[in-house]
């Protein structure tokens, strides 16, 4: 990639291109743009304050909170089983993946494994919950760039996996299911088969839309090159997930440090990543994700092994005295959860890190001397829940 | 109730304090890039590594992190240490007051993992993706002046984190170029996430917790069972 190693100097190389792609010494009056709250490339009520010079941003500067929960302050006044809940509406597309990081987090500090059954059974429902909040980033974002066909795509066959995620758990969205020491409940009969089949479809979608979209010269035009952020920068924002290795670092916490209680060792598949770091790297590393997440749950579903899906714990749960950091690969990237315990049964302090929230800061920074249209890609491609980032 | 609670029935068999060589190495080598700055550690053996340096060093110590090769940057946010005045069962002190009862005393202020001396502690995480390891930080950050130095420079990631534990916690950060709220209205009045901020949902309706999680009759006596 470059010949500079050090990770300073490319740090500072990097700064340097920013300001290059503003040519300063020709700054005409400018004028100022408000993006949102209510534009669709925002998908939520994400804000944004460009300043233009002509068709090119000079800064730009997101504005949170319009849907700010306080969900750090709402832990502290709620049992464990009722954050549960309530952590469901973090990331309200991938609601499974953020309650099984606290839940591990609640686990570890009491000492408590999930037996082997639930074990994979969260594991799958998991990466469920990675193929129904991706599969729908592939077509929204072909939908943001002006691709409609690929948003309706995604929206239909996202349903195959949203019908699985309900079946098994009696939401669609917010399924509620993960338990400190298991799960509420078995899985329904028929729903493996019926699981299978669902992961065809959704391969056979990750096929369509790679020849509707990804293949598509417009959208390659819109997307590529553009965006570019370089791994040390990506680094230092804590960028993750997918829009790490979109620039070339081989990370993935399944497969890297992954918690007890996922079982992600016991199947056979791939971190994907992708050295340019631009915006087209970024869907195609989502692509293939959710390409692997498919391969996992199909190995996943051939080799449950039977028993109970809830150790024995307390009726009532307390959790020792203690402090926790659990951090799992979520759909979006990074989700962890710092909780300190206080022996009660509420938490005494929760601190939540959701991916959205340091993937967007980057924002000012890989947005400034980009064009208008631009913008939307990079916002596009980032790819943020509004929740996951407001809290 | 306490012999419900998991910390009696489902305490693991403490094994041989085990050691933790990689972990040792990292908190040696921040002791000795640091020196005095380190005022606490802990280190749970295959898990995770608590480092608590004074103020002066907190910015040093994630420019000693990130010389080490932990590069990634995590989250950056505070803990308040003081028992909540406004926590279960301390939530009706009004008619405590109203019937003469004496008001609660809250517990006393207990800091966690590494120690501590102030209510208010910083709390920052870095992670080495080459090391799989990550390293919690923790900073003292005395009532009276509720300063630290920016991570910002070091991390540009800790911007947003330093700007949302400004309006949460009220502090301020030295050097950090856009020091304004990040979610709350800028006339907003307060620190949410202090434990004496009292949660007004819960001052209106107190707890409807506390109906659940009074033991079942007929149940008190036995261990706690799955569901």
């Amino acid at each position: 990639m470059t010949a500079i190693s050090d990770p300073q100097s490319v740090a500072a190389l990097a700064a340097e291109a920013v300001d290059n792609r503003v040519n300063l010494d020709f700054e005409t009056e400018g004028m100022t743009l408000n993006m949102g709250p209510q534009h669709p490339a925002t998908h939520g009520t994400l804000r944004i304050i460009a300043r233009l010079d002509g068709e090119q941003v000079i800064s730009a500067e997101p504005m949170c909170g319009y849907m700010h929960r306080g969900y750090e302050k709402l832990t502290e006044v709620r049992t464990y089983p009722q954050i549960n809940a309530l952590i469901n509406r973090i990331d309200w597309l991938g609601s499974f993946a953020n309650e099984v990081p606290f839940i591990l987090a609640a686990e570890k500090l009491m000492g408590v494994e999930a037996p082997p059954r639930a074990q994979w059974i969260r594991t799958i429902l998991f990466e469920m919950s990675r193929i129904a909040n991706i599969s729908l980033f592939l077509g929204d974002f072909g939908l943001q760039l002006g691709g409609m066909t690929a948003g309706f795509y995604a929206f239909r066959d996202r349903e195959w996996v949203l019908n699985q995620i309900e079946s098994a758990t009696g939401g669609r969205f917010h399924p509620n299911f993960d338990r400190i020491g298991g799960l509420k409940d078995d899985l329904p009969k028929g729903w493996i088969e019926s699981s299978h089949t669902a992961m065809d479809k959704l391969l056979a979608f990750c096929d369509e839309i790679e020849d509707l979209l990804v293949g598509n010269e417009i959208f390659q035009g819109r997307t590529r090159g553009i965006g570019v952020i370089p791994a040390e920068i990506a680094l230092s924002y804590g960028l993750s997930g997918a829009n790490l290795r979109a620039s070339g670092v081989d990370w993935d916490l399944r497969r890297d440090n992954c918690p007890p209680g996922l079982v992600y060792d016991q199947a056979d598949w791939k971190v994907w990543t992708h050295p340019d770091g631009d915006c087209f790297a970024r869907t195609w590393v989502r692509l293939q994700e959710t390409r692997e997440a498919a391969k996992i749950v199909k190995q996943l579903l051939d080799t449950i092994p039977s028993g109970p899906v809830m150790a024995k714990v307390p009726r009532i749960i307390k959790v020792p005295e203690g402090e926790a950091y659990v951090a799992t690969e979520n759909p979006l990237g990074e989700m962890g959860y710092y909780v300190v315990s206080k022996g009660d049964l509420v938490p005494f302090r929760v601190k939540i890190r959701s991916a959205s929230f340091n993937n967007i800061s980057i924002v000012p920074w890989v947005a400034r001397g980009a064009y208008v249209p631009d913008l939307i890609s990079i916002l596009g491609s980032l790819y943020f829940i509004l929740g996951d980032i407001d809290r | 109730m306490s012999q419900l609670s998991s910390a009696d029935t489902e305490t693991p068999e403490e094994a041989a304090p085990a050691i933790d060589e990689a972990r040792e190495a990292v908190l040696a080598e921040i002791t000795a890039r640091l020196g005095d700055g380190v005022v606490g550690s802990h280190i749970r053996p295959g898990d995770d590594l608590w480092i608590r340096v004074d103020r002066a060093n907190w910015v040093a110590a994630a420019e000693a992190a990130k010389a080490m090769g932990y590069r990634f940057f995590d989250f950056l946010s505070a803990i308040d240490w003081l028992p909540s005045p406004f926590g279960r069962d301390m939530d009706s002190q009004e008619d405590r007051i109203v019937s003469g009862t004496p008001a609660k005393e809250p517990e006393p202020m207990v800091q966690g993992y590494a120690g501590g001396e102030t209510r208010f502690q910083l709390l920052a995480r870095v992670y080495s993706i080459s090391a799989g390891m990550g390293i919690t930080f923790k900073c003292d950050l005395p009532d009276d002046d509720l300063t630290a130095g920016t991570w910002s420079n070091v991390f540009a990631g800790a911007n947003w984190h330093e700007r949302e534990a400004r309006e949460m916690f009220g502090f301020s950060f030295d050097g950090h170029p856009n020091m304004i709220n990040l979610y709350l209205p800028a006339d907003f009045v307060g620190n949410p996430l202090r434990k004496d901020f009292p949660l007004l949902a819960r001052r209106v309706r107190p707890w409807p917790g506390i109906v659940d999680v009074e033991p079942m009759p007929g149940v008190a006596d036995e261990e706690g069972e799955g569901e």
